[in-house]
C-alpha cells in the first residue's frame, strides 16, 4: 500500500453491498468510525468513537474473535459470530470490529456489486470528518458511473472541501435541532454556523439531495427546526425533499434509550406544518 | 394397472373436492393402459425415484402444455366455439372465458392464458381506467376461483401498454393465487416506469414474477410463452411431456463422482430420451388429439411447435452427497459449484446427442428444463436451486450463483426470493437489482414480500391461510394447496433467506 494510501486511510465499521435505504435505487453503503456528536437518540452508537483499546470486551467475546496484542485489542472476523457482545459492554461507544481501509480497499470491496447498485452513500459516524478519504473513494465510484451520496450530520461546513464536493452528487443533511440549548442536550456539543452554511451552501450548488429530521416532542424543537430551515433557504423549500424520522428506541444506547416514539398522528402533524410552510416532498419514516 | 383400492379411497374421500376426485379417478382409469414399452432398467429408475414422469398417466391423450395462438383466436373466431371475433371488451373477456375453459393440459386446466396485456390493449379505448379495472377484477377472480390449479399462467410485457399497468392495478388489489402472471423484461424496450409499478405489485401479492426477455427470446424468438411453472415454451405449440432425473437420487447409487459423471448420468438420460420418445409417439401417432383437436383444427397450435422437456432437479443434493466426507457445499463453495457445471455440461451434451421425434422446432433435440419439484421432494431442492438454510450470505453471490447456471435450461428455469417488506418504499433498488441480475445471467426470478400471504412454494402459489385450513382437515379450494402445505412444511420454506433487509 503506498503512502498516499495510508494517509487516506480510515476505520471502516460496516460495508452494506446493497442498501434500500440510503437514497434513491440499490446502493453499497459505508459506514465509517467515529463521529463530533454525541446525540441521544443515535441509533449506531458503537460507531461514535474510535476504540481506545481498553481491552474489556475481550473476555465476553464467546467466539475468540477478540485478544489483546500488546497495547492493541484485534479483531478477527473469521471467527466473530456478531452475537455484538462487545458493542453491548463497550461503555465508550466504540467498536473493536473495525478495519483500517484505504478508499482503494473499501471500493475493491464494492466493485462485485457494480452491476447490482447505481450508487454509494458514506454515512458514519460522521464520514464527512475524513474528507480526503471521501474524495477518493468519490473518484474510484464516479469512474464507474455510480451516484455519490453523503449521509452528514451537519456539524462540519461542507464549503471548506471543495475537492470533496466536486465528486458529491448530494448530501442527505440532518437537521438535529434549530435552538441552541435544544442543540445542545440532544447532540451534545454546541451548536456552530456549519448547520446553515450547509443547508444554503448544498442547496446553492443543487446538491442538497434531502433534509432530515429525527421527531421527539419532549427531546426536539421540530417545528423551530422546519421553520429554521425554510428560512435560510427560502427558495429552495418547495424543491428539497423532506424526511421527517420517528424517534425509535431500537438500538439506542445514550440518554434517549426509554423515551416513547412518536405516533403516527404526530407524525402526521409535523408533516402538515410542514406543508405549512412550503415543504413539497416529505416523507415519513 | 388398474388400482382399485387407491381409486375407492379417492371416491370415497372427505378431504377432496368433487372436481379432483374426478380427475384423479380419470387418471386412473388412464392408467389401468399398459400402452408405453418401458424397458426393466427404466422401470427401476422409476421405482427408485431417479426417473418420474410427473403424473402424466399411462396412455398420453393431450400434450402437457398447451400455449394456443391466442392472438388468431381473437382475430379470427371459432368455429369449433360458435364465436364471432370480439368486437369489444366484455365480448373479449366472455370469449377468453370461454376459450380457456376448453384448453386442455396435464391438470385439466389451461397453464397458458395468453399474453395478456397485448391482447386486451386494442379493445380498451372506449373504456374508461375504472371501468377496465372493475371488469378485470371480476374476470380475474373468475380464473381464480375455477381455475382450481396453481399452474396457470398469463404474460405481461415486454413493452408497457395502458393494458398492462391497468393489469397490475387490478392485480395488485387482488389477493389471487391465480392466475400467475410473468412480466417479460427487457430494459431496452421496457419502461422503468411499467417495470417498478410491475414490482410494485409483486411486493403486494407475489405477482408477477420476472423473465430475462432477452435471455429467453434465444430457442424460439418472440414467439414465446411462460406458463405452468416457469417452463419457456413456443406459443402455438407447447410441450408433449417432461420427465425429469433427480440427480439426488441417482447421486445415491454412485460410487464416486467419476461413477456417477461417466456411468449412470449418460445411462439414466438415454434412457429418459427413450421414455418420452415413447410417450410422444403414442401421443402423435395413436391418441387422436392431434388430428381431431379444435385447436389444431383451427390453427390455434400446430405439432411442429411442440417438443420434448427434459427435467432436471436435485442438483444440490447430488453435488453435496457426491462430495461427502470432503465438506464442500453447493452453493457456497467452489469445489461443489465446479461439480455441479461439470453434471450440467455432461447432461448437456448427451441430451442434445438423443433424438426427440416430431420436434422440427428444436431440430429434432429434447430442451432442458430446471424442474421445480413434488410435494413428495423430500430432501431434494428444485432443479439448480440452492437450498433453504444454505443460501450465500450475500444476495449478490446468489444471484451470481444463479446467473451461472441458468444458462443450460432454456425450457425454463427461476429462482424464488423473498424480499424485505420495507423495499416497497424503494420499488427503484428492486429494479436496480434485477437489471444487475439479468446482466450476470439470470433467466427468470420471482419475489413476494416476506410478510405476505401469498407464498411461492416451487414457483406457484399458496397462501398461508389456506395451508393452515388444508393442515386443520378442512376441504380447500385449489388442489396445490395439497401440494403446497407439505412441502412448505418438508422444505423449511418460511426459513428462506430474506433478501435485501439492510
Ligand atoms: S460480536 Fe464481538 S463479542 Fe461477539 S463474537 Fe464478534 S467480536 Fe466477539
Ligand atoms: S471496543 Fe470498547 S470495550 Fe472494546 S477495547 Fe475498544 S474501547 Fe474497549
Amino acid at each position: 500500500m503506498s503512502r498516499a494510501d495510508q494517509t487516506d486511510a480510515v476505520w471502516v465499521n460496516k460495508i452494506i453491498p446493497i442498501s434500500t435505504v440510503d437514497g434513491p435505487g440499490a446502493r453499497s453503503a459505508v459506514f465509517v468510525q467515529g463521529c463530533n456528536l454525541r446525540c441521544a437518540y443515535c441509533h449506531n452508537p458503537e460507531t461514535q468513537t474510535l476504540c481506545r483499546h481498553c481491552g474489556l470486551c475481550v473476555p465476553g467475546c464467546p467466539s475468540g474473535a477478540l485478544s489483546q496484542n500488546g497495547s492493541r485489542v484485534v479483531w478477527n472476523p473469521v471467527l466473530c459470530i456478531d452475537c455484538d457482545q462487545c458493542l453491548d459492554v463497550c461503555p465508550y461507544f466504540s467498536s473493536p470490529k473495525v478495519r483500517r481501509m484505504s478508499p482503494q480497499d473499501v471500493f475493491a470491496e464494492i466493485e462485485p456489486n457494480l452491476p447490482f447498485i447505481r450508487g454509494l452513500t458514506v454515512s458514519g459516524g460522521e464520514c464527512t470528518l475524513y474528507p480526503s478519504f471521501l474524495t477518493g473513494l468519490f473518484r474510484l465510484a464516479k469512474d464507474n458511473n455510480l451516484s455519490t451520496l453523503i449521509d452528514a450530520n451537519g456539524a462540519v461546513d461542507l464549503s471548506l472541501f471543495p475537492d470533496m464536493m466536486n465528486v458529491t452528487d448530494g448530501v442527505m443533511l440532518d437537521l438535529k435541532a434549530w435552538d441552541p440549548e435544544v442543540y445542545r442536550r440532544v447532540t451534545g456539543v454546541e451548536r456552530t454556523q456549519a448547520a446553515e452554511n450547509n443547508l444554503r451552501f448544498l442547496s446553492s450548488q443543487g446538491k442538497l439531495a434531502e433534509i432530515r429530521l429525527v421527531c421527539q416532542a419532549d427531546w426536539i424543537d421540530v417545528r423551530q427546526a422546519l421553520d429554521g430551515a425554510a428560512k435560510t433557504i427560502p427558495h429552495a423549500v418547495h424543491d428539497t425533499p423532506l424526511k421527517l424520522i420517528a424517534f425509535r428506541s431500537y438500538g439506542v444506547k445514550g440518554e434517549m434509550k426509554d423515551v416513547a416514539a412518536p405516533g403516527l398522528s404526530e407524525m402526521e402533524t409535523y408533516r402538515t406544518y410542514a406543508e405549512s410552510i412550503g415543504f413539497t416532498r416529505i416523507v415519513i419514516r | 394397472m388398474f388400482d382399485k383400492k387407491q381409486a375407492f379411497d379417492v371416491l370415497t374421500s372427505k378431504r377432496l373436492t368433487h372436481e379432483q376426485k374426478l380427475m384423479s379417478l380419470a387418471k386412473s382409469a388412464e392408467n389401468a393402459f399398459d400402452v408405453l414399452e418401458i424397458p426393466e432398467k427404466t422401470r427401476q429408475y422409476f421405482a427408485s425415484g431417479v426417473i418420474n414422469d410427473l403424473f402424466e398417466g399411462g396412455a398420453p391423450y393431450r400434450p402437457r402444455y398447451i400455449l394456443p395462438d391466442y392472438e388468431r383466436f381473437v382475430r379470427e373466431g371459432s368455429a369449433f366455439l360458435q364465436l364471432q371475433p370480439p368486437r369489444d371488451f366484455d365480448e373479449l373477456i366472455f370469449a377468453l372465458m370461454i376459450i380457456y375453459r376448453h384448453v386442455p393440459s396435464i391438470t385439466n386446466f389451461p397453464v397458458y392464458l395468453g399474453n395478456l396485456d397485448t391482447l386486451i390493449e386494442p379493445f380498451i379505448n372506449a373504456e374508461s381506467d375504472a371501468d377496465v379495472v372493475r371488469k378485470l377484477r371480476l374476470f380475474f377472480t373468475y380464473l381464480d376461483r375455477t381455475i382450481t390449479d396453481s399452474f396457470c399462467h398469463a404474460n405481461l410485457g415486454p413493452k408497457a401498454t395502458r393494458a398492462g399497468e391497468l393489469i397490475l392495478e387490478a392485480e395488485a388489489g387482488l389477493q389471487n393465487a391465480v392466475p400467475n402472471f410473468t412480466i417479460k423484461y427487457d430494459p431496452d424496450i421496457t419502461s422503468d416506469d411499467f417495470m417498478k409499478r410491475a414490482i410494485d405489485c409483486s411486493l403486494q401479492c407475489s405477482n408477477p414474477a420476472i423473465c430475462n426477455h432477452q435471455a429467453n427470446t434465444s430457442p424460439f424468438g418472440d414467439a414465446y410463452g411462460i406458463s405452468s411453472c416457469y417452463n419457456i415454451l413456443p406459443t402455438s405449440g407447447g410441450a408433449y411431456t417432461l420427465t425429469r432425473v433427480t440427480l439426488t437420487e441417482l447421486a445415491k447409487i454412485a460410487d464416486s463422482a467419476d461413477h456417477f459423471l461417466q456411468d449412470l448420468l449418460p445411462e439414466v438420460l438415454r434412457l429418459i430420451g427413450d421414455y418420452m420418445t415413447e410417450r410422444i409417439k403414442f401421443l402423435v401417432e395413436q391418441s387422436g388429439f392431434f388430428e381431431s383437436n379444435f385447436l389444431v383444427r383451427e390453427g390455434l397450435i400446430d405439432k411442429d411447435r411442440f417438443l420434448g422437456m427434459f427435467g432436471v432437479t436435485g442438483l444440490a443434493e447430488a453435488v453435496d452427497m457426491l462430495l461427502a466426507g470432503k465438506g464442500f457445499v453447493y452453493g457456497r463453495d467452489s469445489e461443489a459449484d465446479d461439480l455441479a457445471e461439470a453434471i450440467l455440461n455432461t447432461v448437456e451434451s448427451v441430451v442434445n446427442s438423443l433424438d426427440a421425434p416430431y420436434s422440427p422446432l428444436t431440430g429434432g433435440k429434447f430442451l432442458l428444463h430446471a424442474q421445480v419439484g413434488l410435494d413428495s421432494d423430500i430432501g431434494i431442492t428444485s432443479g439448480v436451486r440452492i437450498p433453504v438454510g444454505k443460501e450465500p450470505d450475500r444476495f449478490i453471490d446468489h444471484l451470481r450463483h444463479s446467473g451461472r447456471f441458468h444458462k443450460y435450461f432454456p425450457a425454463g428455469v427461476g429462482d424464488i426470493f423473498p424480499i424485505a417488506a420495507h423495499v416497497d418504499q424503494n420499488t427503484d433498488a428492486l429494479l436496480d437489482v434485477v437489471r444487475g441480475a439479468f446482466s450476470v445471467g439470470v433467466h427468470y426470478m420471482s419475489f413476494y414480500a416476506a410478510d405476505t400471504d401469498l407464498v411461492r412454494i416451487t414457483g406457484y402459489l399458496v397462501k398461508r391461510s389456506e395451508m393452515e385450513k388444508y393442515r386443520q382437515n378442512e376441504v380447500v379450494l385449489q388442489n396445490t394447496t395439497q401440494l403446497g402445505a407439505p412441502n412448505y412444511d418438508v422444505n423449511r420454506l418460511k426459513d428462506r433467506k430474506v433478501r435485501m433487509s439492510d
